[in-house]
């Protein structure tokens, strides 16, 4: 018989090990997936993994997507990390990112033609105010009223959308686009512009304050007492209490911070990537930031690099849709045995497996 | 008949049980006759509860035999254990508040009968064993000592052999004390066994025939419990000589710490509301406050501690109101608070040592500067709470659940009283911890009370607070009775101060 038994402390190898265990237990998973489909699975699984990055063919296009993709969601993931890690459960980053997006790319517009020096500056304010807005609503409620912040965030995942659908038809919508829906091209507006800053490499601004966020969330948990309580306060809650943390102080920080980064992720991609605000701007990375946040284990550099190899799953799962013909949804079946052999492989750092008879009878 | 004629019910030979790193039991044996109040006496860790927990079916022996009645007995499991006529009260209650009396007495039984004849049953039992208890009312509003009935009569009803009572009256009043042993000798007198675990002496005096002594999971002595003071129970025990701690009648200060008109609603479920609660602590004071668990022990602290918030002036230290304060402006006022649970309140289980160091050390102890902690000053506060209280641990690096209920508590006193506070609470200071580290934690409470510290000491070990209190009060149902000083006070007035026996008095639950 096999039965768990928990370790007096948490295990430093299986902390570490996790992700790398859970990602090989995906590839094995996903190839007899793959297989099922009638596909080669060692074929699909290098299409994923390394054709990206290292086929000749692809790579020069494919390898600048990889920060373009891991930008927002390092982003996101970083500011949903440290709710998760306080046990305040923002599940609306999608929301907060549209609404971010809309918010910057508003002030942008409203500027339009002006060429100055203060645009960008101004739209990525505007743009993480709106974010942190958006997630205010969650949060109020839930201080002032006791609702829970996973369902009102969820569903303003929702309102966002349906903004951002009457935004790309209407108030934003380009006067001289022909009455096509969607707003002006910023990226072609050089003073609200978020460009390419290295040539070839996808490196824009929204992936250095991806980078700088990783490195502020390290030191903020590591160094700074508001990172204590936020630990404190997801692992023993009456202990913070006891510790002066105010819970209700610390929803509001958590949900305003993860919001405000969210809603940057969307300000830089619809000043870059995207281009524009159209109807389907939305593109989940708000949703697939939450599984790079689990997958780097609520740890900022975990994150950074689970983030990474997030991205390479999307890419990798474009090429392989479209060099192998695999459907779409055997990839986000892919992407989600990932999530699933994570939290299954995490139980080991803090139970062991015991073999034999649970005792002597 | 004489006793020693009457026929084993149930033998234990040579039982080991071993955990990870740990020898639990290790070659232990004794034996119980019918109608034999028998105590298993021990510290903390002694290998008490597992010992019970093998008889009862919970945990499965390494090696060695039971018998019960002469026939090979090896409980798979509790249902085994019962259905051979072995009952069970634990000492942590496992009722549901929220359903009545007779509907979890339902809950614990292999084939409950209908919820009307059950109920029938459960006055039948308690009026013969005199533990006055109404099927009908909930859980949720029992004492403490009625709730213990409910566990008691569940056992009952099945009418076992050997009844095994896990630390049964550290929640009780005096008088509710004198009720339990009125009903268990009167069980005894059946022919119904007894294996009463303890380690409160002088109730093992009264009470027991025979007593085995446990430490560090072997039998180390068996004797008549009568014949042998409680000091030399106490040092079988401990196995080593014991010294009360001392205490210095040094002259009061000024009022530190003064509560006035203090009513608070339980921000726990089911929990006790204060009602205008008033008491001053003199610098260099111990006040001790008594009661039965449940009365409003938890909320106090949260209140005094400033995890609950008050009006300004109910809660004043040196005169100063800081009711509406949270529990870090206290501390720089000078105030440290010891909860009584300490995994998961007063300490965080999966952070370290010096994590838990930090929790409530930051602020007294400048740990913490412009926002940034100073974690070699945290690792340094850590290491000397460990090196003051003798906590027993490998490293400060290790998590706080990992250290054993006693050596945590250790860590927790210590961490407080390290902080030189001017006005310390506490809530059950010794509560799971052996008998040597009690006294080293008691000894410490009244050096910080001669230091000039304001001491209020929450605790339901009346004998504790004998020791180290100079004015003694209860908590009852939320209120707290007038202040007395401890000299001159006797036992019967304490149980009144309490409250009683619960459940007993007509006029406690007024029309």
């Amino acid at each position: 018989m096999v039965r768990l038994e928990k370790r007096p402390s948490p295990s430093r190898f299986w902390t570490m090990a996790t992700p790398v265990v859970a990602v090989a237990l995906t590839m094995i998973a996903g190839g007899i997936m793959f297989a099922l489909l009638g596909k080669n699975p060692v074929e699909a699984i290098r299409t994923i993994f390394w054709d990206p990055l290292f086929n000749e063919q692809f790579a020069s296009y494919s390898r600048p997507q990889l920060l373009v993709k891991a930008g927002p969601l390092i982003l996101i993931a970083v500011g949903l990390s440290l709710g998760f890690r306080a046990g305040i459960w923002n599940i609306g980053a999608e929301g907060q990112y549209i609404i971010g997006a809309i918010c910057g790319a508003a002030v942008g517009l409203a500027f339009y033609p002006v060429e100055a020096w203060y645009v960008f500056p101004l739209m990525v304010i505007a743009g993480g105010l709106g974010g942190w807005a958006w997630a205010m609503i969650p949060a109020i409620l839930r201080t002032r009223f006791a609702t829970n912040e996973i369902l009102v965030s969820l569903l303003l995942v929702y309102v966002a959308q349906a903004i951002l659908a009457s935004m790309a038809l209407g108030a934003l919508r380009n006067p001289e686009g022909g009455g096509f829906p969607g707003s002006r091209n910023l990226s072609q507006y050089p003073a609200a512009a978020n460009p390419e800053l290295i040539a070839g490499t996808g490196m824009h601004w929204g992936v250095v304050a991806a980078f700088i966020a990783v490195i502020a969330a390290y030191v903020l948990l590591h160094r700074h007492m508001l990172g204590f309580s936020i630990r404190l306060a997801g692992q023993a809650p009456r202990a913070a209490r006891f510790a002066g943390v105010n819970p209700d102080r610390l929803v509001l920080l958590c949900m305003g911070l993860s919001g405000g980064l969210a809603g940057l992720a969307g300000l830089f991609e619809v000043a870059g990537p995207a281009g524009q605000i159209s109807i389907d701007f939305g593109s989940g990375y708000g949703f697939t930031a939450i599984i790079v946040a689990f997958l780097g284990r609520l740890n900022p550099v975990g994150i950074l690099l689970a983030g990474l190899l997030m991205a390479l799953t999307y890419i990798g799962g474009e090429l392989a849709q479209f060099m192998l013909g695999l459907p779409s949804a055997a990839i986000q079946a892919f992407q989600g045995m990932l999530l699933f052999f994570l939290l299954a492989v995490d139980l080991f750092s803090n139970y062991r497996l015991r073999f034999g008879k649970r005792e002597a009878v | 008949m004489n006793d020693a004629q009457k026929p084993a019910l149930l033998a234990v030979q040579g039982v080991t049980k071993a955990y990870p790193g740990v020898v639990a039991n290790s070659d232990v044996s004794f034996s119980i006759r019918e109608g034999e109040v028998h105590a298993l006496l021990g510290e903390n860790g002694a290998g008490k509860s597992t010992l019970v927990k093998m008889i009862y079916g919970l945990v499965q022996p390494d090696a060695g035999a039971m018998e019960l009645r002469g026939v090979p007995y090896a409980p798979a499991d509790p249902r085994a254990a019962r259905a051979a006529g072995v009952g069970m009260v634990f000492q942590h209650f496992s009722l549901f508040e929220a359903l009545n009396v007779a509907e979890n007495v339902a809950l614990g039984m292999e084939n409950p009968p209908k919820l009307r004849a059950l109920a029938q049953a459960i006055r039948d039992v308690s009026t013969e064993y005199g533990l006055p208890l109404d099927p009908g009312r909930m859980v949720g509003d029992l004492s403490a000592g009625e709730r213990q009935r409910v566990e008691i009569i569940r056992c009952l009803l099945q009418s076992p052999k050997l009844l095994i009572m896990d630390e049964p009256t550290s929640v009780l009043t005096p008088q509710e004390v004198e009720i339990l042993f009125k009903t268990l000798r009167q069980l005894a007198a059946e022919g119904t066994a007894i294996l009463y675990i303890s380690h409160k002496l002088e109730e093992i005096r009264s009470l027991c025939d025979e007593a085995t002594i446990l430490r560090r999971g072997k039998v180390v002595d068996t004797c008549t419990p009568r014949e042998k003071t409680a000091r030399e129970l106490a040092e079988m025990m401990v196995g080593a000589v014991l010294t009360p701690p001392a205490r210095s009648g040094g002259a009061k200060g000024a009022v530190a710490l003064q509560v006035a008109g203090l009513s608070v609603d339980s921000p726990i479920p089911f929990g006790t509301s204060l009602k205008d609660i008033s008491f001053a602590v003199r610098r260099g004071e111990v006040l001790g406050i008594a009661g039965v668990a449940g009365n409003g022990q938890d909320e106090l602290l949260l209140a005094l501690s400033g995890e609950v918030r008050t009006a300004r002036d109910a809660v004043q230290i040196d005169g100063v109101g800081i009711g509406d304060q949270g529990p870090n402006e206290r501390r720089r006022a000078g105030l440290v608070a010891a909860p009584e649970e300490r995994l998961g309140h007063a300490a965080a289980p999966d952070m370290t040592l010096v994590e838990n160091a930090l929790l409530s050390g930051a602020v007294r102890q400048g740990l913490v500067r412009r926002g940034f902690i100073d974690w070699a000053a945290a690792k340094g506060f850590a290491q000397t709470i460990v090196r003051d209280f003798d906590v027993r641990t490998p490293s400060t690096g290790v998590a706080a659940r990992a250290l054993s209920g006693g050596n945590l508590q250790k860590f927790v006193i210590g961490r407080e009283l390290s902080q030189s506070p001017g006005v310390i609470v506490i809530n059950q200071p010794t509560w799971g911890v052996d008998a040597s580290a009690a006294a080293a934690i008691r000894q410490a409470i009244l050096d910080r009370a001669a230091a000039g510290a304001a001491v209020v000491c929450i605790s339901q070990d009346l004998d504790e607070l004998l020791e180290i209190a100079d004015n003694f009060a209860a908590l009852n149902e939320g209120r707290l009775s007038a202040q007395r000083p401890v000299q001159g006070l006797s036992i019967e007035e304490i149980g009144l101060m309490m409250g009683g026996a619960h459940g007993m008095e007509v006029a406690h639950h007024g029309p």
